[in-house]
């Protein structure tokens, strides 16, 4: 029999409020095995762990049952608490008496008779623990980054600089991302470039990283400290160790009408191509639905040209297995398609554009080198409206666009329109928003120049309907603040597109059993306190695949994420969840129905030797789990006939135990 | 409160990474449900075996309700897959016997989805209540 | 009246045994009364001359009883093999239950067997002798004068007048002809139960498994029930039980029962066979199989060696259980 200690919190009134804790305490002192029972204020206070630890000595007590806030909060303090008082920490169970039940029940009445039951379960559960220890597995050293934009290369520079390996996964032809297009950065308006492309350059020097690009993630198994990734290097055509970037072949190519996906489309480029000037690696790749010789074998013009004879028309898709220790999601994001916005005639009118499509219009080294031109007629235009929240903040309209806040397009907005004002300053600058959001640093005085000092007016209130109509784009609006409709003739209207998930987060999500949210997103382990991390263990996010960022969040959290990859891979072994199945060699009937649901492939069988109870022996096929592979979900203990599988930590009689208490 | 009023037992098995991180945000935003619902955790809704849910009506539970994370969404890839067969096969089974199939449910709720585990577990204790005690499963020799 | 006769099969064994292919024959053996069949092991001729039977109450499933016997024995055990019993087989095979090659089994048709207790309704009880004679079955009894006869048709095993198939999965050795898979009606009493109301359903197996004195013969003649040690029997379980304390114990027992053996039941029908109750339990394994073939797709445990069963496998697409109830053949 267990000796169980029931320590009540209050949560100061967040569960005293609800609950009579004191009664809840006086309760469970009457259940089997409770020698100690009490209560008070912060239970995960200093003082509250204290009162924990002597009343464990005091009473030898051998298992603890806190009553207090969700065990995914506290289940880890108490923990430790035990451990240092000098129990297995796994001789702990919570029950949840705050989110489950006072913050959720009014009556006091019926939230003590609820606390005490959740308690009675606790502690009979706790009756049947049993000290578990967790095992142990090597790290591999090295660390894999999945996505090549500013958080993925901010990420592979920290976890390089602290001297371990790092390989980058980028899907297109070079790392860079989204920043690689954007002209100025707000709100200090330097250029993106001259900040991203030294950091490209660190990446490509740095001897830690490795790059493949124009690749992505195969397949990936194992677990923490422990991957097996498999990397589909696509075939680019082009033999990256010998081509060196001179570019004769992108300047005599004769496919040269495809649509460049560097500038959005809106100019050209060769079959065979480097996406801008400061590509890493500058190594040119060619498309093989625009190139003749792959299509039908007619021309190899490049293969000529190519002093270096870099060019290899016959190239495979090649796969790479590897080992890693640790891996970062930075898949970035993507404005929303605007094919269903209708009503902004983006797909009638060549002069409505995303602000995306603006970056580049008004970038240097985008397709009118930086002069704002009409995409249409290359005219400059005179009256520019700007359309916020495109997508964003879709509550009525949630199957077109998102329900959050795509956070970064106000500031943007305020960028473009202040630089428009700043270098065309007879253009007419019309920003059309629901509500203007700059918490940051410097962001709101950012956006009152765009206001005050630059004259960009600013109208609550959103666009009705863009029309196009000659060569002007008729918009109707409405002004909320004046209570009146507005017709504004524009030459340029640009929809601040919601942002959204890049397309290969979900499929790597399921192959990283990493959880995600209805938006795609990925999920972190804690909203709060663990907002780097995936909660699949060894699984880290980096920038807006977890969340919608602006590039210095992006690069804070970047270099958060690899800290705690640096955390990970400094240690040489891991210690795993105890949580996890074991069979019952003597039940087992070797059937595999538990390795036929097990996802990771833990459960392996093996013939054994059995003394029968005639003194005789019979070899019979029994599992066996991998304590390393195993993630504790239980699917194989259901799966199992005998009941030989069962999950440490979650028992089928520690579940049964806590369901007689709730039911009795 | 009246005394006599009728109050479902409900079990609800909530997977740790969706469903009880969804009830737990249903505690952070405070949407109210009855008290008759008493969650137990479990790794996985898929480690919610029949026999659990048999021991809960043979008891006294009026129903039982099985929550886990979306299809797609399961934190162990496929474990949610396995609890949708299971579930499907043991319910209709139940249903077959004469049970009162409404005593059953499976849900999906993610850890976002707090607003839906309040509104869920209210939909099922007011759907079990108007059903009544739970009288054809219950074990009459272990209710008090 | 079966294809092949009891002389047929012990010629077949004998030889076996003779050439030294097998060491060992699971066969029928005599049991108290002409109805009362037992499992039996045969090492020599003789014995089997002795003690083999063959008749229409021959009904037992052998492939449970290669799990245990078939590891013991020296060489190759022979076992005879109805069509129904080779799914059985191939379904442990499926789940490494016995090794393939300790085992010679010989494929034998089977023109369906007789349950005894339609005989008995026939004859009444006190039954001293019963014969074949072609189509029919003589019973003499210790309260009648006269043989009674009785057309074998009549008193053919609910399983075998609903038989599924008599073709043979498995099989080293095939005596006579080989048959086919049948379009049978297994499924009908299911969904009469089925179109029933929720209370109607209660009440048919309230009024069935109350009945039920929790012998364990469904689980121990089960040829799916092959557990090292069952849950019920097992202390650690938590559902450790045998005393039917009341009408619930049952449900609970033959509900984990069906359960354990959803997706992997053949459909054999032993449990049916052995009730000394008369419980008609199949219907809870045919109430899963047609679930599963509805929900699905088709499934016939044991068709092949190394299936995936339902219950352990899945699509992204599977139906909700909620949906399971929207189907419309259920009203209530």
């Amino acid at each position: 029999m267990q000796r169980v200690g029931v320590f009540v919190c209050w949560c100061g009134s967040n569960i005293a409020g609800t609950v009579d804790v004191k009664a809840v305490a006086e309760a469970l002192k009457n259940e089997p095995g409770v020698v100690f029972s009490t209560d008070y204020q912060y239970m995960c206070s200093q003082a509250g762990q204290d009162m924990i630890i002597n009343a464990v000595k005091e009473h030898n007590l051998t298992g603890i049952v806190v009553c207090s806030c969700s065990p995914r909060m506290h289940e880890a303090t108490f923990r430790k608490t035990a451990a240092a008082a000098g129990l297995n920490p796994y001789m702990v169970e919570i029950a949840n008496i705050r989110e489950q039940c006072s913050w959720v029940h009014k009556d006091m009445a019926l939230g003590t008779e609820k606390a005490i039951i959740l308690g009675k379960a606790a502690v009979a559960k706790v009756n049947l623990n049993a000290p578990l220890t967790p095992g142990q597995s090597p790290v591999t050293k090295r660390a894999l980054v999945i996505g090549g934009g500013i958080a993925g290369i901010q990420t592979a520079l920290d976890i390089a600089d602290a001297g371990f390996e790092v390989d980058i996964v980028e899907k297109k032809p070079t790392i860079g991302g989204k920043m690689a297009q954007l002209d100025k950065t707000f709100p200090t308006l330097d250029c993106a470039a001259c900040i991203l492309t030294p950091k490209m350059v660190d990446v490509a020097q740095n001897d830690k990283i490795r790059i493949f690009s124009y690749s992505e993630v195969a397949e990936v198994k194992g677990f923490v400290g422990n991957f097996d990734v498999t990397i589909k290097k696509n075939a680019r055509y082009v033999k990256e160790d010998i081509c060196t970037g001179c570019g004769a072949c992108v300047e005599k190519c004769p496919m040269k009408k495809n649509p460049n996906e560097f500038n959005l489309g809106m100019d050209n480029r060769p079959a065979i191509y480097i996406p801008f000037a400061q590509a890493v690696p500058k190594v040119a790749t060619i498309d093989p639905n625009a190139c003749n010789m792959l299509k039908n074998g007619k021309c190899g013009v490049c293969a000529r040209i190519c002093t270096a004879g870099a060019i290899d028309y016959t190239q495979k898709d090649e796969y790479i297995e590897e080992k890693y220790g640790a891996i970062v999601v930075a898949t970035g994001f993507n404005p929303i398609s605007m094919d269903k916005f209708d009503e902004f005639a983006y797909n009638q009118s060549k002069d409505v554009i995303t602000s995306l499509e603006f970056e580049r219009l008004t970038n240097a080294a985008g397709p009118t080198a930086g002069h704002l031109e009409r995409p249409s007629d290359g005219r400059s235009p005179k009256t520019i409206v700007f359309v916020q929240c495109v997508g964003s903040r879709c509550d009525a309209c949630a199957e077109k666009g998102k329900e959050y806040c795509s956070k970064i397009c106000c500031m943007y907005t305020a960028k473009h329109a202040m630089l428009v004002r700043d270098k065309y300053p007879e253009t007419e600058v019309y920003v059309f928003y629901i509500d203007v959001r700059t918490p940051g640093k410097n962001f709101d005085e950012f956006y009152r120049r765009a206001v005050e000092e630059y004259g960009v007016k600013y109208v609550k209130g959103m666009v009705g309907k863009v029309v196009p109509e000659g060569d002007k784009l008729k918009v109707q609006a409405s002004d909320l603040l004046a209570n009146k409709q507005l017709h504004i003739d524009a030459d340029l209207v640009v929809l601040a597109a919601a942002i959204e998930p890049d397309k290969s987060a979900r499929p790597l999500a399921t192959m990283l059993t990493a959880s995600m949210d209805t938006n795609d997103f990925f999920t972190e382990a804690h909203p709060k306190l663990r907002p780097v991390e995936s909660p699949t263990a060894g699984v880290f996010l980096s920038g807006a695949c977890q969340g919608p960022k602006d590039i210095p969040e992006t690069v804070s959290q970047a270099s958060a994420a690899a800290a705690k990859v640096i955390g990970l891979l400094a240690k040489d072994k891991l210690t795993g969840n105890p949580c996890i199945a074991h069979s019952d060699e003597l039940m087992c009937n070797g059937c595999s129905s538990c390795a036929n649901v097990c996802p990771y492939g833990a459960i392996t069988y093996e013939d054994k030797e059995f003394r029968m109870p005639d003194r005789t022996t019979k070899v019979r096929r029994v599992a066996s789990v991998n304590p390393a592979v195993c993630q504790g979900c239980g699917a194989c203990t259901v799966a199992c006939p005998s009941g030989a599988m069962d999950l440490k930590g979650f028992a089928n009689l520690q579940i049964m135990a806590e369901v007689d208490a709730i039911c009795k | 409160m009246q005394v006599n009023e009728y109050k479902p037992l409900i079990v609800a098995f909530c997977c740790n990474w969706c469903s009880y991180a969804g009830a737990d945000l249903a505690g952070n935003n405070r949407l109210a449900y009855p008290a008759d619902v008493k969650i137990i955790r479990v790794p996985c809704s898929c480690r919610v075996n029949p026999t659990f849910i048999l021991r809960a009506f043979q008891r006294g539970a009026d129903g039982v309700i099985i929550c886990g994370c979306h299809p797609g969404d399961c934190h162990y890839t496929s474990g949610n897959y396995y609890t949708r067969r299971r579930m499907a096969a043991l319910f209709s089974m139940l249903d077959f016997l004469g049970i009162e199939k409404e005593r059953t449910r499976l849900e999906w709720v993610s850890a976002a989805e707090g607003a839906k585990f309040a509104a869920t577990m209210n939909d099922f204790v007011q759907t079990v209540a108007s059903l009544g005690e739970n009288k054809r499963l219950e074990d009459l020799r272990c209710k008090k | 009246m079966q294809k092949i006769t009891r002389e047929q099969l012990i010629a077949k064994a004998s030889e076996l045994l003779s050439n030294g292919t097998v060491s060992q024959v699971l066969g029928w053996g005599k049991g108290e009364f002409d109805y009362d069949v037992t499992p039996t092991l045969f090492s020599s001729a003789e014995e089997l001359e002795n003690g083999f039977v063959f008749n229409d109450f021959c009904g037992a499933n052998f492939s449970k009883y290669l799990v245990s016997k078939a590891a013991k024995a020296d060489g190759k055990l022979l076992v005879f093999l109805k069509p129904c019993d080779t799914y059985s087989f191939n379904q442990l095979l499926t789940e490494h239950r016995f090794d393939r090659e300790k085992v010679y089994a010989v494929g034998i048709p089977c023109e369906g067997m007789a349950d005894i207790s339609k005989v008995k309704a026939i004859s009444g009880d006190g039954i001293a002798s019963i014969n074949a004679d072609g189509d029919n079955l003589v019973v003499t009894t210790l309260y009648e004068d006269a043989p009674i006869t009785i057309a074998t048709k009549d008193v053919l095993a609910e399983r075998c007048i609903n038989c599924k198939s008599k073709k043979h999965v498995a099989y080293d050795e095939l005596m006579g002809e080989e048959g086919e898979v049948l379009a049978s009606n297994r499924f009908d009493e299911v969904a009469r139960l089925e179109a029933m109301t929720a209370d109607e359903r209660f009440a048919f197996w309230q009024n069935e498994l109350s009945r039920c004195i929790r012998c364990n013969a469904c689980r121990d003649a089960c040829p799916a029930c092959t557990c090292e040690k069952c849950v019920f029997d097992n202390p650690n379980s938590g559902v450790e039980n045998k005393s039917p304390a009341n009408e619930f114990e049952e449900k609970l027992f033959h509900i984990i029962r069906a359960y354990h053996v959803a997706g992997r039941c053949t459909d054999c029908g032993e449990c049916s066979r052995v009730c000394p109750q008369n419980i008609p339990l199949h219907l809870l394994n045919r109430k899963f199989i047609k679930d599963i073939n509805e929900f699905y797709g088709e499934y016939q445990a044991g068709e092949e060696v190394d299936s995936r069963a339902p219950l352990v496998n899945y699509t992204t697409e599977d139906l909700e259980p909620g949906e399971v109830f929207d189907r419309g053949d259920n009203n209530a």
